[in-house]
C-alpha cells in the first residue's frame, strides 16, 4: 500500500466511523491535497467535512481548536512543515496549553497533519526537518510515520485521542509502497525494533529509518557486526524503555535523523540515553543529522546537507573502528 | 426592556467593579500576581453583551474578570484563581487572563492579542455543523483589529456565512498606543464593513449595548452570518498593574468618569423606573458582602498540590498508555 493512500485510508475510514471528524486545509477538499493524501472525501463526505481554506495557516489551526471546543474532531492538514510557522502561535500558545491553562477543563480532541523533510530540490523555504520545535513543547503528542503501516494506525490513534497531536509525514515517503501489516494492537506511543541485531543500536525514524536500513547491510559487513533497528512511531511521548532495553543489549548507541544537527531532537534523545545509560555504553553515541546550513537548490549540496544510505554508513564504519567495535 | 434584566446588569456592574477594585487591592497585598489587567469602566460592554448574548459559545481576551462574573461564574472561584488557588476555575493553574468554564459557555481568557478570534470562527463552524441554535461570540480589543488573526477571520465568517458576533471593545489603547496612531481606519468598524453587517455604538450605555448585541444575536442566527459591532468604551486603570499608565492627560481621564457606564444605567434605569434607590442600596450591600466571601474564600483556600504540576498536560488516558 502507498503511504499516502494508507494515509487515507485512514481518514476515510474515521469520517465514516464518526461524524464528528473533519478535515480541513489548504486545497483539501475539491483539489484532493497537493499530495492526494486527502483524495476522494469531498466526492464522498462533502464539502462541509471536507473543508478547503484560505491560505491562512494561523487560521487553520486556530480554526480547528475552536471546532475542536465547539464538538468536532478536526484533522487539520498544514501543506508542509514549511508553513507551520505561521501558525506557531496557534500550535504552541494555544493548542498545547489550553488544557492545562484551563484546569483539564478544555480538551481539544484534533491533529494537525504535515509532511516535513527535504525532498528534490525545493530550497531552504520548502525543504526543512522541524520535528524539535514540537517535541519540545509541553502539551503536544507528536507522532512520526515511517511506513504505511504507522501512517495508518498512527494516524487512527492520533484521530481518537484525546489530546492535540502533531502528526509529522514526510515528503518523500508518499507514493512509497510498503507491505501493509495488519496490527489491530498498533499502538505509537511504542516503539517498535524494526530489525533485530547484537552490537549497535540505531534509532530513527521517518525517511531517513530506510535510508538506515539501506546502509545497514553494508555496515554489517564491514565491521562483522549486526545492528538493531528502532522505529520511533512517537517523538512525544519517547519510548525510552525500548530504547534503553536494547542498548543494554548492544552497548553502542546511534541515531539518525536529517533536521539540522544543532539543538536537533536527536540531541535530546541522545542527551537521555546518555543520562540513562551511560554506562551501558562501551562507546560514545553517535548522532548523524542534517548539516547546519539552509537546504540548498543544487541537487549535489542539497544531497550534501542531509544524510544518505552511503554517508550512514561511512560514519557508523568509521565510528566503529574508531572505538573498536 | 425587561426589569429583571436592568436588574441583573446592575447587579453584575456592580458586582464587576467592586471584584476589579478588590482585587487591585489584594493586587497591591501580594496575593495577586503576574499581570492583572482591570476591567473598570467598561462593565456596560462586558456585561450588556453577555446578558444579551445569553448561552451561545463566548470567546473573550486577557480582561476577563467581568467577562467571567458576566457569564455567571461564581467570584468566589474566579478570585481564589487570580489568588492561584487549587479552588480557582482553572485550579490555579491559568490565572487571571485563562479563566475558563464550559459550563458557562466560556472559553477564555487569552493573552495572545487576537488569537481567541480564530477559535471563535472554529467553533461557530462547528456549532452550524451540529446544528445548534446558538451562535458564538467573540470580544477583542481595538489592538487586535491591526493583526493578522482579526481580517483572516472576518474573511472566513463571511465566506462559510457563521453566526458569528466579532464584538471589537474599543477603550481607545493598545497598552499605551492610541487607536489613532496604530489604525489607518479611524472608525474600527469600517474594517469590518466589506465582509458583515458592522455597525459603531456607545459602548458606555448598557441598554445601547444590550439592544445592539440582542438585534446581532436575532441577525446571526436567523441569517446565519456574522455581525460586527464597535463598542465604543475606555478604561479607567492602566493596562495594566505594571503599566503607570501615564499616556493619558487627567482631563481625558475626567471626560471618561464623567461618563460612566454604572452612572449611566442608574440614571437611565431609575428615569424609567426600572430600578429603585432602594434596590441599588440592596444590592450594594449584597455585592459588598459577596466580595467580601470571595476574599475570604480565596485567602483560606489552599494551594494546589505539588503533583497538580504534571496533572491537565495530557489526558489521564493518554497518561496511563506511557506509564
Amino acid at each position: 500500500m502507498l503511504y499516502r493512500e494508507a494515509l487515507n485510508k485512514a481518514l476515510d475510514e474515521m469520517m465514516e466511523k464518526d461524524p464528528t471528524v473533519v478535515i480541513l486545509g489548504e486545497d483539501v477538499g475539491f483539489y484532493g491535497g497537493n499530495y492526494r493524501v486527502t483524495e476522494g472525501l469531498y466526492a464522498k463526505y462533502g464539502e462541509k467535512r471536507a473543508i478547503d481554506t484560505p491560505i491562512a495557516e494561523n487560521s487553520i489551526v486556530g480554526n480547528a481548536i475552536g471546532m475542536a471546543i465547539g464538538g468536532l474532531r478536526p484533522v487539520a492538514e498544514i501543506m508542509t512543515v514549511n508553513f507551520s510557522l505561521i501558525a506557531m502561535d496557534q500550535i504552541v500558545n494555544q493548542m498545547a496549553k489550553i488544557r492545562y491553562m484551563s484546569g483539564g477543563k478544555v480538551a481539544l480532541p484534533m491533529v494537525v497533519r504535515m509532511p516535513q523533510g527535504t525532498a528534490i530540490q525545493l530550497a531552504a523555504q520548502h525543504s526543512q526537518s522541524l520535528e524539535r520545535m514540537f517535541a519540545s513543547v509541553p502539551g503536544l503528542r507528536v507522532f512520526v510515520a515511517s511506513d504505511s503501516t504507522s501512517a495508518y494506525y498512527g494516524l487512527k490513534f492520533a484521530i481518537e485521542l484525546d489530546d492535540p497531536v502533531v502528526f509529522l509525514e514526510h515528503e518523500l515517503l508518499y507514493p512509497e509502497k510498503f507491505d501493509f501489516i495488519n496490527r489491530p494492537d498498533f499502538n505509537p506511543f511504542k516503539a517498535d525494533i524494526v530489525k533485530e541485531g547484537k552490537d549497535i543500536t540505531i534509532v530513527s525514524y521517518l525517511k531517513m529509518l530506510h535510508d538506515t536500513l539501506k546502509a545497514v547491510p553494508i555496515i554489517e559487513k564491514e565491521l562483522g557486526v549486526t545492528c538493531e533497528v528502532i522505529d520511533l512511531h512517537s517523538l512525544n511521548p519517547l519510548d525510552m524503555d525500548t530504547i534503553g532495553n536494547s542498548i543494554k543489549k548492544t552497548k553502542r548507541f546511534v541515531i539518525v535523523t536529517e533536521e539540522p544537527k544543532t539543538g536537533s531532537f536527536a540531541a535530546e534523545i541522545t542527551s537521555r540515553v546518555t543520562e540513562e545509560f551511560f554506562y551501558s555504553l562501551d562507546a560514545p553515541p553517535l548522532r548523524i543529522c542534517g548539516e547546519d546550513v539552509p537546504t540548498p537548490y543544487n541537487r549535489k549540496l542539497e544531497l550534501a546537507s542531509i544524510p544518505t544510505p552511503e554517508k550512514i554508513a561511512q560514519k557508523i564504519i568509521s565510528w566503529g573502528k574508531k572505538h573498536g567495535i | 426592556m425587561n426589569k429583571s434584566y436592568v436588574e441583573k446588569a446592575y447587579y453584575l456592574m456592580k458586582l464587576g467593579r467592586e471584584f476589579e477594585y478588590r482585587a487591585k487591592e489584594e493586587y497591591m497585598k501580594g496575593n495577586i500576581a503576574g499581570f492583572l489587567h482591570l476591567a473598570i469602566g467598561e462593565e456596560a460592554v462586558h456585561v450588556g453583551a453577555s446578558l444579551a448574548f445569553g448561552k451561545g459559545d463566548l470567546f473573550v481576551h486577557y480582561r476577563e474578570h467581568v467577562w467571567a462574573l458576566a457569564r455567571g461564574m461564581d467570584p468566589k472561584y474566579v478570585m481564589a484563581e487570580l489568588f492561584g488557588k487549587v479552588t480557582g476555575v482553572s485550579k490555579g493553574k491559568g490565572g487571571s487572563m485563562h479563566l475558563y468554564d464550559p459550563k458557562f459557555n466560556f472559553y477564555g481568557g487569552n493573552a495572545i492579542v487576537g488569537a481567541q478570534i480564530p477559535h471563535a470562527v472554529g467553533a461557530a463552524y462547528a456549532r452550524k455543523f451540529l446544528g445548534h441554535t446558538e451562535g458564538v461570540m467573540v470580544a477583542f480589543g481595538d489592538g487586535a483589529t491591526n493583526a493578522g488573526n482579526f481580517y483572516e477571520s472576518l474573511n472566513l465568517a463571511a465566506l462559510w456565512e457563521l453566526p458569528i458576533i466579532f464584538l471589537c471593545e474599543n477603550n481607545y489603547y493598545a497598552i499605551g498606543t492610541r487607536v489613532d496612531r496604530a489604525s489607518a481606519i479611524k472608525d474600527l468598524y469600517k474594517k469590518a464593513k466589506p465582509f458583515m453587517v458592522a455597525e459603531q455604538i456607545n459602548g458606555m450605555d448598557f441598554f445601547e449595548v444590550f439592544e445592539a448585541v440582542e438585534r446581532a444575536k436575532e441577525y446571526i442566527e436567523t441569517e446565519s452570518k456574522p455581525y460586527f459591532i464597535e463598542a465604543l468604551t475606555y478604561r479607567y486603570e492602566p493596562h495594566s498593574m505594571s503599566d503607570p499608565g501615564d499616556y493619558r492627560s487627567p482631563r481625558e481621564l475626567k471626560v471618561a468618569h464623567d461618563r460612566d457606564p454604572i452612572e449611566i444605567l442608574k440614571k437611565k434605569a431609575l428615569e424609567k423606573g426600572l430600578l429603585t434607590e432602594e434596590y441599588i442600596k440592596k444590592i450594594d450591600e449584597k455585592v459588598q458582602q459577596e466580595i467580601e466571601e470571595a476574599v475570604k474564600f480565596a485567602l483560606e483556600s489552599p494551594e494546589p498540590d505539588l503533583d497538580e504540576l504534571y496533572k491537565d498536560v495530557y489526558c489521564e488516558v493518554c497518561t496511563d498508555v506511557v506509564s
